[in-house]
């Protein structure tokens, strides 16, 4: 079938502990077609970001697997460029060699020395990087750093882009312009995307579709709502959308209704 | 806004100058103007840099200076209460004179080698003049090694040991940093060759080193090997343990990234393992380097290899008046090359590493 690109099926995982298994994930079965964005939301520990590590094959599935334009995901790989929440450049590295790493990786023996630079510096464009190519992590802000990260997972060409809560220890300016770029990126390439959050606004904002979970132990898919909005989506616009409105409340109303924080319930 | 830092004196005279408007006047340019003065004085970013440049100076030169200038005078009198079967304990200004002495001697033994040089050049310049086809010996000088001879031979071979054990001891440590089946199978190893003293590896090493370089003119002489496969024997284990570490508590996010890049090893080792771990490796290879150093003193002194360690033995076994002295002076000599050695790496490190903010100590 054309719209199965990425399957989970079955998907559970036990991790060992002192007092026998613990049982982390539970049966997750998901089916993400080319070119969607969805994103993961849950409360934290839920189990969202083993769910994205074992797409990326950081963490193996005790049952069930994940299976990748037919073919099954068992171990890392540039296919499935992460970006990691706390951007994981290497400190030593400037902008520009943290993006030739993974480049020269990935096109060494297809690409030239010359299209390797120029894709290098492609990809940096694409995150308004262009200034800083030969800057240090360290010599940049947080969300500058956060856009090198997605450059360097873009630089892959990945078949799936997985994102981390990418956004997650920027300020609230920094990560609306970041979504913003990361909507103007997805407009241009179409990549697929999973994204992991736990901002409302920003799963509704950027999603084909959100996937909510319930919490741990044994967490599983609650429910997973379709967002139809039209693109380009604007967030001034849409703050007044009726539409927009309704999708953000069935996520708040998921979250700290259904599947409000176990103690909480308790 | 005058009021706000007006000394007493000049409130009173504000307070006073109420009932007269012209005083006032008067009086607050006055107190303005000893306002900008103030601000002045308190806010010039030039006295202010020199006050830090001065508080700066008092505490990296001036109390150091004062540290040492007490130890000297502490010497200089406990040294005289000490009778010795050498005489009395030298102090610091004997010990000076034995210093410039082992100058001299240095010096004068430089001129005896130029002589002896030149005589026998004259001397084979004749024999070739006589008869053109004779054999020319040329001898090489014999002189005993003066003090800075040893010093050089000192340096040369712990630089050897300590280089030979760093090719050893950085790679050891990554993989068994890298992989913990190899740290497992390794680390009782380290552990119990770590503690062992250079005096229970020099037998060892001799009698190794005699059997396995039999050439009777080997290209480097025995008694350097010797202390130099001592001096790596006893400086590896710092290093393999700092390296080891570094490399095992490497942040697991850069690892990740090396997974899902699946960078090759030797890709990961140079651009993921070996910055992460090169602030522990270089605190590994100064331990090593000072340990290194010690050993070689014990190491020479011991079996008689030429360096610094045999010229405190042989003064030892002179005891004449001057013997005393001159050992002090091999021992301020040695930690003072030991501090070095260490700025050195010290200095070695802020080149190679990636970090320019980072501070060094």
């Amino acid at each position: 079938m054309q719209n199965e690109h990425l399957v989970l099926t079955e998907v559970t995982i036990d991790f060992p502990t002192d007092n026998g298994p613990y049982r982390a994930l539970d049966k997750i079965n998901l089916s993400i077609s080319k070119g969607e964005f969805v994103s993961l939301i849950g409360h934290s520990g839920c189990g969202k970001s083993t769910v994205l590590n074992i797409i990326a094959g950081l963490h193996q599935a005790t049952e069930g697997g994940v299976i990748l334009d037919g073919k099954e995901v068992n171990e890392p790989g540039p296919e499935r460029a992460v970006v990691f929440q706390n951007h994981s450049l290497l400190p030593w590295l400037s902008t520009y060699q943290n993006v030739q790493l993974a480049v020269d990786q990935i096109f060494k023996g297809t690409k030239s020395k010359a299209e390797i630079k120029d894709w290098i510096k492609h990809n940096l464009e694409l995150v308004h990087m262009s200034h800083a190519i030969h800057k240090l992590p360290s010599e940049i802000s947080g969300g500058m750093k956060q856009r090198v990260g997605i450059a360097r997972a873009l630089a892959m060409q990945p078949k799936v882009l997985l994102m981390d809560e990418p956004f997650g220890a920027l300020d609230a300016l920094t990560r609306a312009h970041l979504q913003d770029s990361l909507m103007e990126i997805q407009d241009n390439l179409g990549n697929t995307i999973i994204m992991i959050t736990h901002d409302v606004d920003e799963a509704v904002l950027l999603s084909d579709r959100i996937v909510m979970m319930t919490n741990g132990p044994a967490a599983t898919i609650g429910e997973i709502l379709s967002v139809d909005l039209d693109a380009p989506r604007n967030r001034i616009e849409l703050a007044d959308d009726p539409q927009y409105n309704h999708y953000r409340s069935e996520v708040l109303r998921f979250l700290y209704e259904r599947h409000a924080l176990p103690e909480k319930v308790a | 806004m005058n009021s706000i830092s007006l000394s007493p004196s000049e409130a009173l005279k504000m307070e006073q100058s109420d009932m007269a408007p012209k005083l006032l006047t008067i009086v607050s340019a006055e107190t303005s103007k000893a306002q900008i003065e103030t601000i002045k004085h308190r806010k010039d970013p030039y006295d202010e840099l020199k006050r830090i440049q001065k508080m700066a100076f008092i505490r990296t030169m001036l109390i150091p200076m004062i540290g040492i200038l007490l130890f000297l005078c502490v010497w200089h009198i406990g040294a005289s209460q000490v009778e010795t079967s050498l005489g009395t304990l030298p102090g610091p200004s004997q010990v000076w004179t034995q210093f410039d002495g082992l100058i001299q001697e240095h010096r004068n033994e430089r001129k005896k080698e130029a002589a002896f040089y030149e005589r026998q050049e004259k001397r084979n310049a004749k024999k070739l003049a006589n008869n053109p086809d004779a054999k020319v010996k040329i001898r090489p000088y014999t002189g005993s090694p003066t003090f800075f001879e040893q010093i050089t031979t000192s340096l040369i071979t712990v630089m050897t040991g300590f280089l030979l054990a760093s090719i050893i001891a950085i790679p050891l440590g990554i993989i068994c940093g890298m992989s913990a089946g190899l740290y497992a199978a390794m680390n009782p190893l380290i552990q119990v060759f770590k503690p062992v003293s250079p005096l229970a590896w020099l037998p060892l090493v001799t009698i190794i080193v005699s059997a396995v370089v039999v050439s009777s003119d080997p290209i480097m002489p025995k008694a350097f090997i010797i202390s130099a496969v001592t001096v790596t024997l006893c400086s590896l284990w710092p290093t393999v343990i700092n390296t080891t570490i570094g490399v095992s508590q490497i942040d697991s996010d850069l690892l990740n990234v090396s997974q899902v890049l699946r960078l090759n090893w030797p890709t990961k080792v140079k651009k993921i393992v070996l910055p992460s771990a090169m602030p522990m490796i270089f605190g590994g290879l100064r331990l090593s380097l000072g340990i290194g150093w010690m050993v070689l003193i014990a190491a020479e002194m011991l079996a008689q290899n030429p360096g610094l360690g045999k010229f405190v033995w042989d003064e030892f076994q002179n005891g004449s008046s001057n013997s005393l002295g001159r050992i002090m002076v091999a021992v301020i000599v040695i930690g003072l090359i030991g501090y070095i050695l260490d700025k050195g790496m010290l200095l070695l490190q802020k080149k190679v590493s990636w970090d320019k903010n980072a501070i060094l100590r």
